[in-house]
């Protein structure tokens, strides 16, 4: 039989434990739906530009903007990874990793022999990984989440494709968590630059004939640059809700944990009580049989 | 014609107006109703929007992307 204080003091634990996973659960319940309006309205601004972009891909030769969309023989590969800050979100952070690990030892075996596989991370958790087991770190951007906005993504990817141009990387690929709905988040995989030009079969024959102001040249020359800050900020966007929903995911299973390890230790805690009074009153009894004996 | 200008970040505007000024890439550009289908690159700039009402806002844009099709114009801005 449990002894009756290790029990309560059992029970007290468990109880703040489960209040502290509930009290973060609601914490990230409601930056989800913060996060989850700034993704679902990014997502039909970047789809628009898409499809501007697509209407003119075939017009990418001899611009400046051709630059991004040069294949060239993969030597130096960039992976980025995004991660969270904060950890307690089930396998979030796993996940990345793991793509990652299995991206380099796979896909990228042989650059990774000749030391040519850079990681640049948003986000400690990934960071941390990486650092301790010695991978190149270009970059570790973990304030990026602190105040998320358009502005603070800019440099970042300003910076990434000067660096595709200037051929310090041949490919810049990036892993993050895509956020599908609250509970389910999609590991993907995605390559940020060279621009994987859209397959014809994809491309809408698109009915209306529109005037181009001021030539297709210069607003290709504009928009390629756009379409790939957008992406990048989509990207993160998408990895800071999925991050929300898996913690609140994780949260919400720990609360319901803790409520059945309660109900579980009150049942072993009544049972021990009455096991007691019932002893003390048998000895009781004992005791009086004993005298009028 | 309905007008949306939309940023990373959020919708500035959505609804009708009877005429828009951009600040196109090699000069300011008006657009009134029943324009013709055009895609145009943005500078750093106001647009200036009149509505019905004649009522007429300004929203300051670091540069974008307009597309107008069938009197719905759609504004990227940045």
């Amino acid at each position: 039989m449990p002894n009756l204080k290790e029990v309560r003091t059992r029970i007290t634990s468990v109880n703040s434990t489960r209040q502290i996973t509930s009290a973060m659960k609601m914490v990230s319940a409601s930056k989800l739906r913060r996060a989850q309006n700034a993704i679902i309205k990014l997502r039909p601004y970047s789809a628009k530009l898409t499809e501007i972009l697509q209407n003119l891909s075939s017009n990418i030769e001899n611009t400046n903007a051709a630059a991004y969309y040069e294949k060239r023989k993969v030597e130096k590969v960039l992976i980025i990874a995004v991660s969270s800050n904060r950890g307690m979100c089930g396998a979030f952070n796993t996940n990345i990793i793991k793509a990652v690990n299995l991206l380099i030892q796979d896909k990228y075996k042989i650059q990774n022999n000749k030391g040519d596989v850079e990681i640049l991370c948003i986000g400690k958790k990934a960071g941390d990984f990486f650092t301790r087991r010695n991978f190149k770190i270009i970059e570790r951007l973990d304030h990026i989440f602190d105040k998320l906005s358009f502005d603070n993504i800019v440099p970042v990817a300003e910076q990434l494709m000067n660096d595709f141009k200037n051929k310090k990387y041949d490919k810049i690929e990036i892993v993050y968590n895509r956020f599908k709905n609250a509970a389910t988040q999609q590991l993907v995989v995605e390559q940020f630059l060279p621009v994987l030009s859209p397959s014809i079969l994809s491309i809408k024959s698109t009915t209306a004939d529109y005037i181009f102001e001021p030539d297709k040249k210069q607003i290709l020359d504009e928009l390629v640059p756009k379409t790939l800050k957008i992406q990048l900020y989509k990207v993160v966007l998408d990895s800071w809700a999925s991050e929300q929903g898996a913690r609140m995911t994780a949260m919400h299973k720990a609360t319901d944990n803790a409520t059945e390890m309660l109900k579980q230790l009150r049942l072993s805690y009544n049972k021990a009580r009455q096991a007691a009074i019932t002893n003390e009153i048998l000895e009781i009894v004992g005791g009086a049989e004993a005298l009028k004996g | 014609m309905n007008i949306e200008i939309i940023t990373p970040d959020e919708t500035i505007f959505n609804g009708v107006a009877k005429l828009v000024q951009f600040p196109g890439i090699d000069g300011s550009f008006e657009i009134l109703n029943n324009h013709a289908p055009m895609i145009s690159v943005l500078k750093k700039g106001k647009i200036k929007l009149q509505d019905e009402n004649n009522q007429t806002q300004f929203f300051e844009v670091k540069g974008g992307v307009v597309e107008v099709l069938k009197n719905k114009v759609l504004v990227l801005a940045e």
